[in-house]
Parts: C-alpha cells; sequence; structure tokens
C-alpha cells in the first residue's frame, strides 16, 4: 500500500487564519494512506522543504502531498523536494488551500471542512500517483526552410551563422519571392533589388546553406527534432553543375511570347527562361508546358547553342529525403484575383492592373522599363487613380480584414509616379489610412504634400471603360459628393492572401490555417511564430499581410527559436502523456480525430498470443502534449492520461464525497 | 454567461453549521478556469464554500462518465470550466468538450436530473469575477434544488 505523507501549508497567517491547519493536519492523518502529516508556517522556505525531504526519507513515504497554495506557483518546488529526498518528481501533489479556499472562504469552519477535503482529494490523487518519465530523442540539427523570400532567406542565414546546416526549398526557380519583384521599399524608398540581392548572393554562397530551388515539399512525417521529409525537385532540364549562367540560350529561344510570372503577366518570357537577371541560382529552367521541344519534339535550338553543354531535355524529377530537426515554413503571400470584382471591370479592362503589376511597371528591368505606361496602347499615364482596400475590408467581395500594407506601397506608388512623371495627376482613394511604422505616417505625409499625391476619403462605387479612358465613379466622403475621374490607369491595391497551396501544406506539416487560410501561430500574442506542431514555425506573411520590416523579425525569430531547439543535448518529452491499453482499445480511432497534435495514429497489434492482428491506436509520446482530449473520448476506457488517469478522478470523486452527510 | 458581479458582491451564506450545504464539483481546465478562480482568490473576491475543484489539464479531458459517476457518488451538482473557444491552450479540447457536454445535458436530461446541476462555462484567467458570480449562482440553484436524489 502506497504511504502518503501529508503537509499543510499555513503560508504565515494567509491559510492559517481561517483554515484551522494543525486540525486539517490531525485529521488528515486519519485518512488511508496516510504515512505522515504535519503542518508548518511556511511549507516553500527552505526549512519546509528540508522538513517534507526528511519525512520522505524517514516515513519511507511513496509521495506526497502539499495542502498550500495553486501548483501553478510552487508545483516545481515541491517536485524538487521529492526528487531531493529520492522520489521520482511527480510523485507530488498539491492541494490548494490558499487561493482556492482560505482567501475566498471567511468562515473558519466551512474553510477548514473544505481544506481537509482538498486534502483528502489530493490523498485519493497521490496514492494513484506513478513515477513518470519523459521519453528522450535525439536531435537531428539540420533546418528545412520553405520558402526562400525575404523571410526564408533571412531565416537561413541566422540558423547558418549559428553553425547548423539549412536546405531551403523554394517553388520557383530563383530565391527572392515577393521582396524581389518590388522596385522600392516603403518608407526610405531602398531600391529592393539592392537590399536583397546581397543577401540572396549570401544563402547562395553560405556553406552550411544548400538551395533547392524549383522545388516541393512533397512529404513530411516524424515529429520535433527528426522529420523525415521527401523534397521533389523539379526537372530543370539544365543540369545546374555545367550551367554558368551565361544567357545564351534564353536569348535564342524562339518561344517569346509566355507571359512572364515573375512581370505579373505584364511582359514576355521565354519558354527556357531566368525569372529576373539577378536570379539566384543563375540557371535557367525549361518551362516544358510552352516549350516547342516537349510538346512536338522539333527545335532543340538551346542545347545546340549551350556552350557548356547544360541543357538535357532527359531530366527527371528528382525525390530528396533527408532528416531535419525543425522546419520554418516562409511560403509568403498571393495577391487577391480582382477579377471576382464586378465593379471594378472583373479584370476586363486592360488599364486596370494590380499594386504588384504596377510595382513591376516602376521597376527599370520591368515590362515596361521603369515607364508608366497603359497596358492597353502602350501611351504614358498621366492621369492614375489608386484604390486601396480592393479585396480587403471587404464582406462582399474579398476579405474581411485589413491588409496592412497597401496604405504604404499605394503612397510610395504615387510618390514614384510623381518622381517619373512629374506632370503625372495621382487620385488615392482610400477609407482610412493605416499607417502605423516608423517613418510611416511621415511617408504618408510626404506623398500628400510634397509630391501632391491627392487623397480623396471615400469608396470607388464602379469604373468602366469610356473611350480610351477608365471612368471611375467614387464618393468623397470628407468634401462631399460624387467624383467622377476619367484616368489613363487604376491602380488596385489588392489584398494580401494566402498562397493558393497554403491549405494543402498546413495539412502536409500537419499546422492549421485560419479562416482566411493563413497558416496559425501557436499564440497570437505570446507564440506567434511557433505552431501547434513542435519544431515548425511560421514567418512572414504565410502568417499574415506583413510588411519587409515585421517579415525579417519573425524570420530572425524562427532562427533564435531552431537555434534554441538544436542547442540542446537531447529532446525530453511531456512528463504527463497519454498512454493506450491495447488489450482495451477497439481501433474505433475516435482519439485520433480529437488530437490536436496528430500525436495518435493507427497501428497493428497481435492479440490472443498472436492469433489475432487487429489495429489499435498508438500515441506518439514526442508529439503528445498532455491535453488529454483522448482519454475524454475514449469510448471503451483504454486510453489514458497520464497523472490524470480515470482511476485518479474516480478517486478524488469518491474521496470528496465520503463527506457528503447521508442522505 | 452569468453576469459579472462586483468584487464586494455576496458573500458566501451566512450558514449555520446545521444548516445543509450542497456539494459542487468542478472540473477547470488547468490554463483559464483554473487559472480564473485562483485570480478570483488573489483578488479575495469571496464566494460559496460548497465548491471542491479537481484540475484537469483541459476541458476536453473531461469524460462523460466522470459527471455521471459524480452525481452517482453524491455530488448535487457539477460544473465544467474551460477556455474560451478558440483561446484553448490546446487548440481544440475546449471544442471536443462542447461536443461531449452537450451530450451530458441530453443523458442527464433523460435521467430526469435538473438542468440546473450541471453547467459548462468558458472561464478565462482573468474572468475572476465571472469565477466568483457562476460558482455563487450555482450553489444558490443547488441550495434551492436540495440534495441530489431526493427530488
Amino acid at each position: 500500500m502506497p504511504r502518503v505523507g501529508v503537509f499543510i501549508c499555513q503560508c504565515g497567517t494567509n491559510i492559517a487564519k481561517t483554515v484551522d491547519t494543525a486540525k486539517v493536519a490531525a485529521e488528515a492523518g486519519k485518512l488511508p494512506f496516510v504515512a505522515h502529516s504535519d503542518t508548518y508556517v511556511y511549507m516553500c522556505s527552505s526549512a519546509g522543504q528540508q522538513k517534507i525531504e526528511d519525512a520522505i526519507r524517514e516515513h519511507k513515504l511513496d509521495s506526497i502531498v502539499v495542502s498550500a497554495c495553486t501548483p501553478q506557483m510552487h508545483q516545481k518546488t515541491f517536485e524538487g523536494c521529492a526528487d531531493r529526498a529520492g522520489l521520482n518528481r511527480y510523485m507530488s501533489t498539491l492541494a490548494n488551500i490558499r487561493e482556492q479556499c482560505s482567501y475566498v472562504h471567511k468562515d473558519g469552519e466551512l474553510a477548514t471542512q473544505k481544506a481537509l477535503e482538498l486534502t483528502a482529494m489530493a490523498v485519493a490523487k497521490a496514492a494513484r500517483d506513478e513515477p513518470l518519465f519523459q521519453s528522450e530523442a535525439p536531435i537531428n540539427r539540420k533546418a528545412l526552410i520553405v520558402g526562400g523570400g525575404v523571410a526564408g532567406i533571412q531565416a537561413a542565414l541566422d540558423i547558418a551563422e549559428a553553425g547548423y546546416e539549412v536546405v531551403v526549398v523554394e517553388k520557383s526557380p530563383s530565391i527572392g519571392g515577393r521582396m524581389s519583384q518590388f522596385d522600392k521599399t516603403f518608407p526610405t524608398l531602398d531600391c529592393s533589388a539592392c537590399i536583397l540581392t546581397p543577401k540572396m548572393v549570401e544563402a547562395y554562397q553560405n556553406p552550411n546553406i544548400r538551395l533547392l530551388t524549383y522545388s516541393e515539399v512533397a512529404e513530411i512525417g516524424g515529429f520535433v527534432g527528426n522529420f523525415n521529409v521527401k523534397i521533389r525537385k523539379r526537372a530543370r532540364s539544365v543540369d545546374e553543375v555545367k550551367c554558368t549562367g551565361c544567357g545564351t540560350c534564353w536569348e535564342k529561344c524562339p518561344q517569346k511570347k509566355i507571359p512572364s510570372e515573375y512581370d505579373e503577366q505584364l511582359g514576355p518570357r521565354t519558354a527556357i527562361y531566368v525569372p529576373f537577371p539577378q536570379a539566384v541560382p543563375l540557371v535557367p529552367v525549361i518551362d516544358r508546358e510552352h516549350c516547342t521541344k516537349f510538346l512536338k519534339d522539333r527545335c532543340g535550338l538551346c542545347q545546340k547553342v549551350c556552350p557548356a553543354d547544360a541543357v538535357d531535355y532527359t531530366q527527371e524529377d528528382e525525390i530528396i529525403e533527408d532528416t531535419f530537426g525543425a522546419v520554418v515554413v516562409a511560403t509568403g503571400f498571393d495577391v487577391w484575383d480582382h477579377t471576382d470584382y464586378g465593379e471594378y471591370g472583373a479584370g476586363k479592362i486592360p488599364d486596370v492592373v494590380s499594386g504588384i503589376q504596377f510595382e513591376r511597371m516602376l521597376n527599370l528591368s520591368g515590362p515596361t522599363h521603369g515607364k508608366v505606361l497603359r497596358p492597353s496602347d502602350g501611351k504614358e499615364a498621366k492621369t492614375v487613380v489608386f484604390v486601396q482596400c480592393a479585396g480587403s475590408r471587404d464582406d462582399q467581395h474579398g476579405y474581411s480584414y485589413c491588409s496592412k500594407v497597401c496604405c504604404m506601397y499605394t503612397a510610395k506608388h504615387a510618390i514614384l509616379l510623381r518622381e517619373k512623371c512629374p506632370d503625372a495627376e495621382a487620385y488615392v482613394f482610400y477609407i482610412d489610412i493605416r499607417a502605423t511604422g516608423k517613418g510611416y505616417e511621415e511617408f504618408i505625409r510626404d506623398a500628400q504634400r510634397k509630391y501632391g499625391a491627392q487623397y480623396i476619403r471615400g469608396r470607388v462605387s464602379r469604373m468602366f471603360q469610356h473611350g480610351d479612358k477608365v471612368r471611375v465613379f467614387g464618393v468623397d466622403t470628407l468634401g462631399g459628393g460624387q467624383v467622377k475621374i476619367d484616368a489613363d490607369l487604376v491602380v488596385l491595391a489588392t489584398a494580401i492572401e494566402p498562397r493558393d497551396d497554403a491549405k494543402a501544406l498546413s495539412q502536409l506539416l500537419g499546422i492549421g490555417c485560419d479562416n482566411n487560410g493563413f497558416f496559425n501561430e501557436a499564440h497570437p500574442k505570446l507564440a506567434p511564430v511557433d505552431t501547434m506542431s513542435a519544431g515548425i514555425y511560421i514567418a512572414g506573411a504565410a502568417q499574415f499581410a506583413r510588411d519587409i520590416p515585421d517579415t525579417v523579425a519573425m524570420a530572425s525569430a524562427t532562427a533564435a527559436k531552431v537555434v534554441g531547439l538544436f542547442s540542446k543535448e537531447k529532446l525530453l518529452s511531456e512528463p504527463s502523456v497519454a498512454t493506450c491499453d491495447l488489450n482495451l482499445c477497439s481501433g474505433c480511432m475516435a482519439c485520433h480525430v480529437t488530437c490536436p497534435y496528430d500525436a495518435i495514429e493507427m497501428t497493428e497489434y497481435n492479440d490472443r498470443a498472436a492469433r489475432l492482428t487487429r489495429m489499435v491506436a498508438s500515441v506518439n509520446e514526442n508529439l503528445c502534449h498532455g491535453c488529454g482530449a483522448c482519454s475524454g473520448t475514449c469510448r471503451s476506457g483504454a486510453m489514458t492520461l497520464r497523472a490524470f488517469t480515470d482511476n485518479q478522478i474516480e478517486a478524488q470523486i469518491e474521496a470528496l464525497c465520503e463527506f457528503v452527510p447521508a442522505k | 454567461m452569468a453576469e459579472q458581479q462586483s468584487v464586494e458582491a455576496p458573500a458566501e451564506a451566512p450558514a449555520p453549521a446545521s444548516e445543509w450545504r450542497p456539494t459542487l464539483l468542478a472540473y477547470l481546465c488547468n490554463w483559464c478556469s483554473y487559472a480564473g478562480a485562483n485570480l478570483a482568490g488573489a483578488s479575495r473576491m469571496p464566494y460559496d464554500a460548497s465548491i471542491r475543484v479537481i484540475r484537469v489539464p483541459c476541458s476536453g479531458r473531461v469524460d462523460p462518465l466522470m459527471i455521471y459517476k459524480a452525481f452517482e457518488r453524491g455530488a448535487d451538482g457539477v460544473l465544467v470550466g474551460g477556455c474560451h473557444l478558440g483561446d484553448c491552450h490546446y487548440a481544440e479540447g475546449n471544442y471536443a468538450c462542447q461536443g461531449r457536454m452537450a451530450l451530458v445535458k441530453a443523458m442527464l436530461a433523460a435521467a430526469g436530473i435538473d438542468e440546473k446541476r450541471f453547467r459548462l462555462e468558458w472561464i478565462s484567467a482573468s474572468e475572476g469575477s465571472i469565477f466568483q458570480a457562476v460558482v455563487n449562482e450555482m450553489s444558490e440553484q443547488l441550495r434551492e434544488l436540495g440534495p441530489f436524489g431526493l427530488e
């Protein structure tokens, strides 16, 4: 029979003022299993702790109950007593007779009785305590970064800097992401490429970083410290080692009219191409859906002209398998497709473009070589209307959230427009201006005062083709009245939205998405870069609309998390985890459905001396967080949460009900 | 959800020792409701002394049997407290709890047990006053109903 020791704390007078601690100690001494009981003025003091340790040794106690304050305060303290006295540290239970008794009940008699009952319940639990152990797992000190935009690059550089290996998986042919598409950055008007490309090259040259471009995560299994990942490296049709990036192939390629993804469909690219001149790696890919060689088995010009003999039409997709200790997901964002917006022309008016398209137009290496030209006729645009919140803060079209960056980039667009063509007019329709970063408000004012952008507070109700102009109807809610502008070009500040494959990736990784499809952080305030899956972190606009400083800060935060994880010698699991009694488990897998961590899987079990093989639930202790949802769900009572077993909870109920007077 | 009450609001019933006191058993999740109860304590918000708390990691841990068992053994009322929906420390445990407790309510009704004897509440770690109000209200209701099993 287990021997339980009971220690009633007086907490100075905090408890003793209302609870008769001597009486509780005396009464507790009569309870089943109790081999020793005592009271002391401060159990948490070193003298108090020594008392407990001495009593454990002297009375050969198997577990202890300390009736004191909340376990959230001193659970660890008294676990330490058990540990030092040679018990398993988890053979210790606190009964909360301060916050939930002496502090809230003034009647001494009632409070004393309640303290005794709470102590009795704790004794009933403690008598059924079993030693808990944390399982250990090794850590594979190599990080996987999904997404090679500025977030992925920053995280990779930081982790590599700390001395760990990193693999960056990027879907497109080059790293750089969205930031590489931008012309200038707010609020400083730094050239985006000037601050990004050095980082891209640094990542390329860092011996700890391996870049896998034109690649995707195909499969992921395992758990923190030990993720088993399959990466699909798509056939590039160009040998990355042989290629020198000389450019002969894409100059000669006869397919010259494929809409460029990088230029947001405004400009053309070839079938063998690099997305942009500063691409890293500077190795082209063949777009097999447009290449004549692959479509009709003709041409083959690129292979003929390649001086390095690098073009290889027979290349196939390659699956790379590797094990990683941690994963950073930095897959970025898409922009909302405004063809849903009938009032704004449903994408059918050629001179209505999205913000990111305008960004490409402003860029010197872009489709219009930095000139603001109308897509319809190539004439210079003199009157440009900017419409903010296109698809943001809009329950009818798009999303109800604010996309956070549009106020700022629209101001930037207006400034750049006026810089490039000082005689152009810039009109900005806005609902509110949200300029909350360092230097942001000043930047908006510059756009208005220094650059003369005309801000009109109100929404645009509709726009349509009117001759060669786009007629824009809106309302000016400050000045009053309707506004009509015949514009050469309309730029929609289209909403930031999750990547279209974010949902699929979230299911692959076992991290959730919010209602809008952005990846879920573990806690909105206290764990903004963690996910519910230990060892998987999120950075940048994959979590929500972010500007560049926030994105970089988040990326460095994930790197700190990864490096912190890698600096541990080994991984210790939660001590109080779920466990399944295979004899009772019916294999219904209701637990698997309930588990928020995907910690329960179905395995084979050889029952009845191996005469019957059946499927049962099995808990991965490294993934289990100890919430107990599975044991609450289990229909056959097979699933148990250690330290909160059915047996222990029932014992507490029974101990309490011993005190209920007979009816 | 109970109305929020002020700190000075009704203290525990001035119960003479002889008066019957209900036994209210509460399962509180570690992260929100248990912490809310602690806040009520740390803020010295007095409430009825009939409540006895069993701490569970998450309201999702609460098995319907734990509620039936409590009534079977003689508890007069059962309270289950969890984090507000969307705030669960384990993301979804309280949703699992919500579904199960709907079943419990139906079962208790089928067994003829007054619905006031069982309650599910979302109480956050900052809602000490709501915890106080819920305990007081439920204890009062249990007093009106009398000992369980005699109705």
